[in-house]
């Protein structure tokens, strides 16, 4: 019990930004009309790309002779940029259709 | 100087994430919250390669970067110019896949950068060496792996079913073995953290197997009509798991951007949910389609249905004063919003109102109605949503239903026995007459027949809906 308080303490400041990111999450999302949740299922799916940034830091921190963090890292920032520009790319093309109609 | 800057550019990055977020829930602004959350995304990339620094040390391995960003921009940039808009759903799944396999990677890469050690060292006690791991770190990186791991193979198998490549698969006791690959899954990963036994790396592998796994088992007996409510979970998995890297680095613009997506997919799933009048428990278990349906009888269907030729719906439509369009999943798999625009604009050089009622969940994805409709240039303003369509089917002489089915099955209204009792649907029996176009008599995705065929009104067109569709526009043409 002390264990998972101090562990609490140790790492409130994060566990505050999980908890106001949670409802701002929903805040954010919770006015969406249904047409958007498409695009908007797209755009969230770009954001979480963000996770390329870990894959840079692996990458960047890999020893020269270390083969297999080269590789696993090289394949995480690739999987990671495909994730991103496609996210990124594809929502807009959804966005763009939107547009033309006006 | 330069650490502080970095920090500023996660803050950039951040705000851009939470702004662009909300301009994309606004028709007006999507487009440039789209744009506002790439350009921080750019800001946090390119911080984080010439600024990021631990212990004093710079990164390295530029050309690996650059090269693995290339490569990824490039691929990346086609795939999504390429693809076509029907496509879309699977797309996402696919992306998606990608950002979980990613953050499964990192956390091979720092479980590895963890518990290695030279063996000199390791001969002295390795033992002692897994004790002496920091738990909280090991606990984030095995919640990143199995999050991440279930994200890429589940998305994978969603992927691979919604361009047809998969079919439904299922087993009798498939949810106890999942049930069972998931606890073991658990249990492994505590055990690790808690008891740090001599095989850690082992069982680690074993995690990772096991994770995989899941996911396919996870998504493979889930029908191709729930696919988007698995899509938008798996989703905020990878938010999740994108969150851990943010806790492991202590990077601040990860965890947001992370727990954002996360939030707010779990969100959109349950409204999704909610839109098809099913719990996220239903559609995980699938109760749908499965042995549920045998045992609830609902109401026998009787009578007969009609069909009508197409000269005759040719000129029922041609002839009316309004007519609606529904669109549905099978106008979807058949690519038919191309022709289904020529009718509508065909129609209406001959003085008929045409509208098109979108129920929220119709195709694959909510909102992939609109899109593909988008997408064949029908205005924005014909789209009518549920609710305002609902009001119109009053006054209107035809609806022409072009592969929807369960979201204009009345028993939703009339039947409480029936699964889909009380969810929402597009009261389409107002109108005069109804023209149903199917593949054939089968029964929707929820596996239940619909009333709405065997009612005097309605008259079923069979065959593909594009095929039909430039038959009837012929004939109309003709008339």
């Amino acid at each position: 019990m002390n264990q998972i308080l101090e562990w609490i303490a140790l790492h409130q400041e994060m566990i505050y930004v999980v908890v106001l990111m949670i409802f701002v999450g929903i805040e954010v999302i919770g006015r969406v009309p249904s047409v958007l949740h498409t695009p908007l299922m797209s755009g969230a799916n770009a954001i979480h790309g963000v996770v390329i940034i870990g894959a840079i830091i692996v990458m960047g921190k890999a020893e020269q002779d270390n083969v297999p963090a080269l590789v696993l890292g090289f394949l995480a920032v690739v999987l990671g940029t495909l994730n991103v520009v496609g996210g990124f790319v594809v929502t807009d093309r959804m966005l763009e259709m939107f547009k033309k109609k006006k | 100087m330069e650490l502080n800057i970095l920090a500023l550019c996660y803050l950039l990055g951040s705000i851009s994430f939470i702004s662009g977020l909300k301009m994309l829930s606004n028709p007006a602004t999507a487009r440039k919250g789209n744009l506002l959350a790439a350009v921080g995304m750019g800001i946090a990339i390119f911080g984080t390669i010439f600024l990021y620094e631990e212990n004093g040390a710079k990164l390295g391995n530029y050309a690996w970067i650059f090269g693995g960003l290339l490569i990824g921009t490039v691929v990346g940039f086609l795939m999504a110019k390429k693809v076509k808009m029907t496509a879309m759903p699977e797309m996402v799944s696919l992306f998606n896949g990608m950002g979980g396999a990613c953050a499964a990677l990192i956390s091979i890469i720092e479980f590895r950068h963890l518990v290695h050690v030279d063996p000199v060292e390791y001969a002295s006690g390795g033992y002692q060496f897994y004790s002496s791991l920091d738990g909280t770190k090991l606990l984030i990186i095995l919640l990143g792996l199995i999050i991440g791991a279930v994200s890429f193979s589940g998305s994978m198998i969603a992927w691979g079913k919604l361009n047809g490549k998969i079919k439904d698969f299922s087993f009798k006791g498939q949810h106890i073995a999942n049930l069972v690959i998931f606890g073991l899954n658990v249990l492994l990963a505590a055990f690790i953290i808690v008891a740090r036994p001599e095989e850690t790396p082992l069982f680690f592998y074993v995690i990772i197997f096991l994770s995989i796994l899941y996911g396919v088992f996870f998504v493979l007996p889930i029908g191709g009509a729930d696919m988007p409510v698995v899509i938008s979970l798996l989703n905020s998995f990878t938010g999740v798991a994108a969150a851990c890297g943010g806790f492991l680095y202590d990077n601040k613009v990860m965890l947001t951007g992370g727990i954002l997506v996360g939030a707010a997919g779990t969100l959109l799933t349950v409204l999704m949910c909610k839109a098809m009048n099913r719990s996220l428990k239903n559609v995980l278990i699938g109760s749908f389609g499965g042995g549920n349906t045998s045992g609830q009888p609902g109401v026998a269907m009787t009578g007969a249905y009609k069909e009508i030729s197409l000269s005759d719906a040719a000129v029922v439509m041609g002839y009316a004063n309004k007519v609606m369009i529904v669109p549905g999943y099978g106008l979807a798999v058949a690519q038919a919003q191309h022709v289904c625009h020529e009718l509508e604009k065909t129609l209406e050089s001959r003085g008929v109102e045409v509208k098109y009622a979108i129920h929220p969940v119709a195709g694959r994805m909510p909102g992939h109605m609109n899109v593909l409709l988008a997408e064949a240039d029908v205005s924005y303003e014909k789209l009518l949503e549920m609710e305002l369509a609902n009001e119109e089917f009053k006054s209107a002489d035809v609806v022409l239903i072009l592969g929807a089915n369960d979201v204009v099955n009345p028993a939703a209204k009339t039947d409480p026995a029936s699964p889909i009792y009380g969810m929402p649907i597009l009261e389409v029996e107002d109108a005069k007459h109804v023209i149903v176009n199917k593949r054939s008599m089968k029964p929707g995705y929820a596996g239940i027949e619909n009333q709405l065929f065997f009612q005097p009104k309605t008259s079923m067109l069979f065959g593909d809906a594009k095929k039909a569709l430039q038959d009837l526009l012929a004939e109309i043409r003709n008339i």
